[in-house]
């Protein structure tokens, strides 16, 4: 009898997922010296919502053995209690480049150089951290290593050569295909966030975090000064009987319509 | 200081956050005594690319290759590099649109440039250059100062407003040569709703939260919105239980945008939805209990059921418009 083996293709794929370390999106936003620093007192930091998106994905992308998750944070020392949650979800390994991180244009080139030395299928980031940088990250990185770059996605599948990813366009969606190395910023949709049981918070202290030391390169900008927006005037109410009213005043009053 | 707008296209028109960063850039370009290039990339008829003089576009640019029919933003960033290079434009203003977004970083890593994204004011040119942008998911502003040679600036939406500002206007075609390896990325497939107003541009935006109970009772939002030419919202959890598509979440971690007019029904006002839409700029609150948060950030609000209160403001839209 003719056995017909199927002609399995080892696969090992190998993610990076960039994580950033956030102030809890319950915060509420103070600044201090002169309004120049965020004021960190008392502040929870936890991992960037969008990246915990991307980290599941990614796991559950290498599930069964397929292939293996590493994170990265550009961060100092104090980043690494995220880390380890990042590991607890259920990363692999982490990696820390060690230096606090300046700008989207330091970070993203920090993470572009770790990425050339080591060989990963995909890079996986948050579509943007609740901090201050805003959308930029993935893109640079992508712009750093000359390969693809997807921004706000919201929906991964990876065949072990092509990646077919959805990203969110003005009223609706794109379609794209790469094959090859690409980068990709994660919104809601790609993955439902995955929480840390009890033996993957246990693992986590032992899994393997490496230490690296940033790489210099020059600054193109920075922050000067933070400002809260201005305290809106009291709310004007308007009795539920008198509802239609509000028509009137949205046309007259606040001439919005 | 000479200035670069790059002019977004989708299915080859232009829409009105385009209008705005031409606006915005040609506010520059005058500070700054220079004439303003606009570049457009794929097939936009020359009569809509004329249409940019209108708002201060002296020169259009045009790339109109075929491979370059649909937004990659790989190759769309090259493409508006050497485009810079050639006219020796040092500042690129671009939308902070989905594709801004994917395309703004690129830009700036290619010419070096410092960048700001999600602008909402113009540069002060006082001793540098610094400009206003929304950080902290609009929960407060930066002010970035730029010491680059190069710049680049992504404008919000509804930030700037368009301005008309007619000059003669002569359209260039402009043909760099596009490197295969920029074009690995390949568009399969566009779904686009043409009927329905984009949430990111919208000027006015009704949004609805948990109050509504079911998404069986979003007839009236859709009625609210379509009478006053709005766009629909809603918040997180509203789109989490699938009653809304996740396009319309906003807040910290939905879209942050900043209408004119944001219409709230039945959403509490939690400190991650309203980081979202406090930057609208006049707020209307429909709620039930009086003392949901909303109201501390509203102008107008309406304590009062939904059910009863939005079919009011619907008859009354209606006698309104006549
Ligand atoms: C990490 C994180 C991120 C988050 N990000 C976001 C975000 O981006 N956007 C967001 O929206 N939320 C976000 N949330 C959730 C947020 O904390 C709130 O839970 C959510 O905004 C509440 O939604 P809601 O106001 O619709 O519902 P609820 O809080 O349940 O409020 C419903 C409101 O409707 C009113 N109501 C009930 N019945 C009626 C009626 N008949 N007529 C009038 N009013 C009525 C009630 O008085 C109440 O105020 C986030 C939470 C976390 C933890
Ligand atoms: N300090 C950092 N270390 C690692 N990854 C980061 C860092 N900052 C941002 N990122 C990644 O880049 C994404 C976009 O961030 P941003 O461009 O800052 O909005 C985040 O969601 C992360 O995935």
């Amino acid at each position: 009898m003719l056995v017909l083996l199927p002609l399995i293709k080892y696969i090992h794929m190998k993610i990076l997922v960039c994580i950033s370390n956030v102030p809890d999106t319950t915060t509420k936003i103070t600044f201090t010296n002169d309004n120049t620093q965020f004021n960190t007192a008392g502040v929870q930091f936890i991992v960037n919502p969008y990246d915990e998106i991307a980290l599941s994905r990614a796991i559950e992308l290498c599930e069964g053995g397929k292939g293996t998750v590493t994170v990265i944070n550009v961060g100092e020392v104090a980043t690494e209690p995220t880390i380890r949650k990042a590991l607890a979800i259920g990363a692999d390994d982490a990696v820390r480049v060690n230096a606090a991180p300046r700008d989207a244009y330091f970070t993203a080139f920090q993470i572009a150089e770790y990425a050339k030395a080591n060989d990963f299928d995909m890079i996986l980031c948050g579509r943007e951290s609740i901090d201050y940088n805003g959308s930029q990250v993935a893109a640079m990185i992508g712009e750093f290593l000359d390969i693809p770059s997807i921004s706000i996605i919201k929906k991964l599948d990876f065949d072990g050569t092509t990646a077919t990813i959805e990203r969110e366009i003005e009223g609706g969606k794109e379609v794209v295909s790469v094959t090859g190395k690409f980068v990709a910023s994660c919104a809601e949709g790609t993955a439902e966030a995955k929480i840390p049981n009890m033996r993957g918070i246990m693992s986590a202290r032992t899994k393997p975090l490496t230490v690296v030391e940033a790489v210099a390169i020059d600054e193109l900008g920075k922050v000067t000064k933070f400002e809260t927006p201005a305290p809106r005037g009291a709310v004007k109410l308007i009795p539920a009987e008198n509802a239609e009213n509000l028509i009137g005043l949205l046309h007259s009053e606040a001439k919005v319509i | 200081m000479s200035v670069l707008v790059y002019v977004e296209q989708a299915d080859g028109k232009f829409k009105k956050s385009v209008f705005e960063a031409v606006s915005y850039a040609k506010a520059i370009a005058d500070n700054q005594n220079t004439s303003l290039t606009a570049i457009s990339i794929g097939n936009v008829a020359e009569g809509d690319l004329k249409e940019l003089g209108k708002y201060g576009a002296s020169k259009i640019l045009n790339v109109a290759a075929d491979q370059l029919k649909n937004f990659v933003n790989q190759a769309y960033a090259s493409v508006i590099a050497e485009a810079a290079k050639k006219e020796g434009a040092n500042l690129i203003v671009l939308s902070n649109s989905f594709s801004g977004k994917g395309l703004a970083p690129r830009v700036a890593v290619k010419l070096k440039a410092g960048l700001v994204d999600g602008a909402v004011e113009m540069p002060n040119f006082d001793g540098g250059f610094s400009v206003k942008k929304t950080a902290f998911s609009g929960k407060a502003f930066a002010i970035t100062s730029l010491t680059s040679e190069n710049k680049v600036i992504a404008l919000n939406p509804n930030a700037f407003g368009v301005k008309e500002n007619a000059v003669d206007a002569t359209v260039e075609n402009f043909s760099p040569e596009i490197k295969p390896t920029d074009l690995t990325a390949i568009v399969k497939e566009i779904v686009r709703a043409t009927n329905k107003i984009s949430l990111p541009d919208a000027e006015l935006v009704v949004s609805a939260g948990r109050g509504l109970k079911g998404p069986e009772n979003w007839g009236m939002i859709e009625e609210l919105a379509s009478l006053l030419g709005a766009a629909t919202a809603c918040s997180k959890p509203v789109s989490d239980a699938d009653w809304r598509p996740h396009s319309e979440h906003v807040g910290q971690t939905g879209i942050a945008i900043s209408p004119n007019l944001y219409i709230a029904i039945g959403i509490s006002g939690a400190i991650q939805h309203l980081a979202g839409v406090s930057s609208s700029k006049v707020i209307v609150v429909i709620n039930k209990d009086p003392e949901a948060p909303f109201f501390k950030v509203a102008d107008y609000g309406i304590v009062g059921d939904a059910f009863e209160v939005v079919p009011k403001i619907i008859a009354a839209l209606k006698a309104h418009k006549g």
